[in-house]
C-alpha cells in the first residue's frame, strides 16, 4: 500500500484541489476526495488534509459550521486514533473549532485581509510535519486570510511553547497572533494547524517551494513507501 | 418560546471589530467614547419545552466559542 490521503470539500473550500494536487506531486500517494456531507472516511488513510477556504461562507464564526459536519466526527476519530491530520488555513480555523487543537482564530488584528508572502521560522523541527527543516530555518509561505490571529490565554501559550507545540512562528506583525504563532500541534503531535500555505509554495514556479518539506516530512516520518 | 443568545467577547481578549467600529465613531466626530465591543445577537424561536439545558448546550456547542466568548440567554416574553 502506498501513502494514502484525503483532502475534506467543505461548501466553500477552494485550496481542495491546490492540496490534493501538493499531495499527490510530493508523496506520488493515492488522493481521496471527500465530501463534507460523507460520515466515513476511506479506509487505511495516512494522512487527512483540511484546505483553506471560506466553508460555510465563514457564517458564525470561521471554521464553526465545518467543525460540526458528518464528516469531522470522523476526523476527530481518526485523528485520536493517530491519524496525520493538517488543517491549512480553514483548516486551521475547522480544528480549533473542533477542539483538536487549543486555541481560537480571531479577525485579524488589522481588520484587513492580508493575502502576501510572509517570513516564517521553524520553531520545533522534531514533529512529524516539520522534520525535513532545520531548526530556526527562515522559510517563506503565502498567507491569505481574514481570521488569522492566533488567540489563547496565557496560561495555553506557555504551556504550548513550554511542550514544542509552537511549530510555526511569523518572522514579522502579519495579523496580530500571540507571540506571533502561524501554527501548533497538539500534544500527541500527529495534528498540525497553521495559517499559511504550504500547498502554495511547491515548486519554483509558485516562486518558492519551501513548502515541499512539510509534506516530505510525513510522507518520511510515517515510514509508508510512495 | 422566544430566545435572544448575546454573544460577547471574554475580556482580555482584544477586539479589532470593536476597535474599527471606535475608530470610525472618533472619524465622525462623536466625542467621549471611551471603548466598544463587538458581540452577535442570535434569535431563536424554540419550542415552550425546551429546557434550559438544551439552550445552555447549543450556547456550548454550537453558538458560542467558549475560548474567546461569554454567552448569555435571555427569554423573551
Amino acid at each position: 500500500m502506498g501513502f494514502t490521503a484525503a483532502v475534506i470539500t467543505f461548501p466553500g473550500s477552494n485550496c481542495d484541489r491546490d492540496m490534493a494536487v501538493a499531495i499527490e506531486k510530493i508523496t506520488g500517494g493515492t488522493v481521496h476526495r471527500v465530501w463534507h456531507g460523507d460520515a466515513d472516511l476511506p479506509a487505511g488513510l495516512d494522512f487527512i488534509a483540511l484546505p483553506g477556504g471560506f466553508s460555510y461562507g465563514d457564517y458564525l464564526r470561521s471554521g464553526a459550521m465545518a467543525a460540526r459536519s458528518p464528516v469531522m466526527q470522523a476526523v476527530v476519530a481518526a485523528a485520536n486514533r493517530g491519524v496525520t491530520v493538517l488543517g491549512v488555513c480553514n483548516g486551521f480555523q475547522v480544528l480549533t473549532e473542533a477542539g483538536l487543537l487549543p486555541g481560537a482564530l480571531m479577525r485579524n488584528a488589522g481588520i484587513r485581509f492580508v493575502c502576501r508572502d510572509v517570513p516564517l521560522v521553524v520553531e520545533n523541527n522534531q514533529s512529524l510535519f516539520t522534520a525535513r527543516y532545520s531548526a530556526g530555518q527562515h522559510i517563506t509561505i503565502p498567507v491569505a486570510h481574514h481570521d488569522g490571529n492566533y488567540f489563547a490565554d496565557a496560561a495555553t501559550l506557555d504551556r504550548l511553547e513550554g511542550e514544542g507545540r509552537v511549530a510555526f512562528r511569523y518572522g514579522e506583525p502579519v495579523n496580530g497572533s500571540q507571540r506571533n504563532i502561524a501554527g501548533v500541534l497538539n500534544a500527541a503531535g500527529n495534528v498540525l494547524g497553521m495559517m499559511p500555505h504550504p500547498e502554495r509554495m511547491i515548486e519554483p514556479a509558485h516562486g518558492g517551494s519551501d513548502g515541499r518539506a512539510l509534506f516530505e516530512s510525513v510522507l518520511t516520518g510515517l515510514g509508508v513507501a510512495a | 418560546m422566544k430566545i435572544r443568545v448575546h454573544v460577547s467577547l471574554k475580556n482580555g481578549v482584544l477586539d479589532p471589530q470593536g476597535r474599527a467600529i471606535h475608530h470610525a465613531l472618533e472619524g465622525l466626530g462623536f466625542e467621549g467614547v471611551n471603548d466598544v465591543r463587538a458581540g452577535r445577537l442570535i434569535e431563536m424561536d424554540v419550542a415552550d419545552s425546551t429546557t434550559d439545558v438544551a439552550l445552555e448546550d447549543m450556547c456550548r456547542k454550537l453558538l458560542a466559542n467558549q475560548v474567546i466568548e461569554n454567552f448569555r440567554i435571555e427569554k423573551v416574553a
